[in-house]
């Protein structure tokens, strides 16, 4: 939090333009998708799991997509409604494969950094099959309105992305559902004595992940208006947990904040940010978001051992 | 806990060998050069640099940790080993080793005395590393000298022996003997096994840890002077995906990711077991009976990867878990 506000003071010193709406917009359009994505790895890692998956599913999600909308699979009739059975579809299939990480890791006791390895791996080459690793374009306003549409000045995936913020927000902080989670991470062979349903909570979690990565990877093809199945979501898993270990999330599960993730994710962006403008290259920043997730998570330990 | 040689867990150590030679046996049968000369020396050439970037590995997992950096650690040492390979075939291999030593050493402090969960402690030296690379080469790959000899480090031939698989023999030959035969390996099953209890006994832990970080991070420099050697550059973006590869094959050859239980030899079985599938899958294609696109190798790569961990699942922790 304070890092945030030390970040916006330099920058409203040093950077030439900072001030002003288009630099929000540019900021928070791109870091939309790396919140929606860390917002589900925060409920994942709070019952002391890990979603290296997160990835992949953006890629499956961008490239099912359009080929349903374009026609690709069955020939679609008017267009509204082919972009609306597109969207259900990709999300569908996203939520279906993270349900299928919370089944390995809930009923086959696999670890969650291997459960979710599996499909890390699988799952891009999955994207790459379907699509035989072509660059599929469009131009479909009806669904690019997800990633360029503007109601009131707003960004449309900006909305999305407070919806679901403050959905789970919500959810973690005031429902039965939020506290088993948290219970599940801080200790899971308590919490199944006392009656939380441990392997129910850890399902439902990868299945959220898997529906964030969904949204993600249809905003990313939307604001591209081409699906990539080489690149979309590549490297988001590590983007989305430096957010949530920046953000104060304990890594080993029991205590998550959702709006510590945003905040995460925002001070990341705007570090980035912050070096490009000035003029920093792009792999110096690398250096720099690396040195900022230790020096946040060597804090969190401080905190913690006082 | 009692380590009675149960059937179940020999086969769970062990099976990863048993589907390595039925494997090879599948192939010598069906491809005509499938059990040849050049396909042999070939596949080994390749699969070194896996091999010794998952030997690292396979030391850190059994302390119980992971280690996500050696992948942009290789690229790294890959670019290394390139700027300083005009100056011969020692000072090459140097660079790129002492740079990995440099990250291993990095995050080994990161684990032990600013205890820093191994996972996001590398996840950090990789991003670190990465970036390093990238502005050490200016954005594009380093070619190497072909006048100072660095080159066979790669392409070179011991007698009849790619070099790259020579040294990877002769690190896991090392390794296995640090693992069974000393003290050091020893101590790296027990902090594995149970870290406070190891502290307790007057085991020394930190510096263990810190050795075997320190290992890794060397083997990946290395995995990087090969890979520099091997394709005549540096390659900054290279290695991207390698720590998930090194991964894969250190639990395909039944190491536990909790630590504690591991083999030197089952991960080299299982190093050869993913590069020898790929290799079989290429031949199918040159069969012409079916045409997998290269995207089908992950798919594959993936599911094999979930069958062995659902197996292991099934046969290692079925006893102890609770009922």
């Amino acid at each position: 939090m304070i890092a945030l506000a030390l970040l916006l003071v330099f920058n409203l010193i040093f950077t030439r333009n900072f001030a002003t709406v288009q630099t929000l917009n540019v900021n928070l359009t791109q870091v939309c998708t790396i919140v929606i994505v860390a917002v589900g790895m925060t409920m994942v890692i709070g019952t002391g799991g890990i979603d290296l998956s997160v990835g992949s599913i953006m890629a499956i999600s961008g490239a099912l997509a359009p080929m349903i909308f374009l026609g690709t699979i069955f020939p679609v009739g008017p267009i509204g409604p082919a972009v609306a059975l597109a969207i259900c579809v990709a999300l569908l299939a996203a939520t279906l494969l993270g349900l299928f990480n919370g089944w390995l890791v809930a009923y086959f006791r696999i670890q969650p950094i291997v459960a979710t390895l599996v499909l890390f791996i699988a799952g891009r080459g999955i994207a790459q099959v379907l699509t035989n690793g072509n660059l599929q374009v469009f131009r479909t306003p009806e669904f690019q309105w997800i990633g360029l549409g503007r109601p009131f000045g707003i960004p449309v995936q900006v909305l999305i992305m407070a919806a679901i913020v403050l959905l789970a927000a919500w959810v973690l902080r005031r429902t039965v559902f939020g506290r088993a989670i948290l219970a599940t991470g801080g200790n899971e062979r308590a919490a199944e004595l006392s009656g939380v349903p441990v392997s129910r909570v850890k399902l439902a979690v990868y299945a959220i992940s898997g529906f964030c990565a969904g949204v993600a990877g249809l905003i990313v093809i939307a604001i591209n208006s081409a699906s990539d199945a080489n690149l979309v979501g590549l490297g988001m898993e590590l983007d989305a947990i430096a957010a949530v270990a920046v953000g104060g999330t304990l890594l080993s599960g029991g205590k998550a904040t959702i709006i510590g993730t945003l905040i995460g994710a925002l001070t990341i962006q705007l570090v980035r940010y912050t070096l490009l403008a000035n003029g920093v290259p792009d792999a110096a920043a690398l250096v720099v978001k690396a040195a900022i997730i230790v020096l946040a998570v060597w804090l969190q330990q401080q905190g913690r051992a006082r | 806990m009692t380590r009675k040689p149960d059937l179940r867990i020999l086969l769970g150590t062990y099976g990863v060998v048993i589907a390595l030679l039925a494997l090879i046996a599948f192939g010598w049968w069906r491809y005509d050069n499938f059990v040849g000369f050049f396909n042999i020396t070939s596949v080994l050439r390749y699969n070194s640099m896996f091999a010794l970037v998952s030997l690292g590995m396979c030391f850190v997992i059994m302390t119980g940790g992971i280690d996500l950096s050696v992948g942009s650690t290789a690229a790294l040492g890959s670019v290394a080993a390139a700027l300083a390979s005009p100056y011969g075939i020692l000072p090459g291999a140097a660079a790129g080793i002492g740079v990995g030593l440099l990250v291993g050493a990095i995050n080994g402090l990161l684990v032990t005395r600013a205890n820093i969960m191994p996972f996001i402690a590398t996840l950090a030296t990789m991003l670190a590393a990465s970036g390093s690379a990238l502005l050490l080469a200016n954005n594009q790959s380093v070619s190497v000298s072909y006048e100072s000899g660095f080159t066979a480090l790669g392409q070179g031939n011991l007698w009849i022996l790619p070099i790259p698989a020579v040294i990877a023999g002769v690190a896991y030959l090392l390794g296995s003997v640090v693992l069974n035969f000393t003290s050091t390996g020893r101590t790296v099953l027990a902090i594995g096994g149970n870290e406070e209890a190891s502290r307790l006994m007057g085991l020394r832990t930190d510096a263990i840890k810190f050795l075997t970080y320190l290992a890794s991070g060397g083997l990946a420099g290395l995995a990087g002077v090969i890979l520099a050697a091997q394709f005549g550059a540096g390659q900054p973006i290279e290695g991207v995906g390698w720590e998930l590869f090194a991964i894969a094959s250190v639990v395909v050859g039944g190491t536990l990711l909790t630590g504690g239980v591991g083999s030197v030899g089952t991960t080299l079985a299982g190093v050869l077991l993913l590069g020898i599938l790929f290799n079989v899958l290429n031949f199918e294609n040159g069969m012409g009976w079916i045409s997998l696109s290269a995207y089908w190798q992950s798919v594959i790569r993936g599911a094999f990867l979930l069958v062995v961990v659902i197996i292991q699942a099934r046969m290692v922790t079925r006893p102890n878990a609770p009922a």
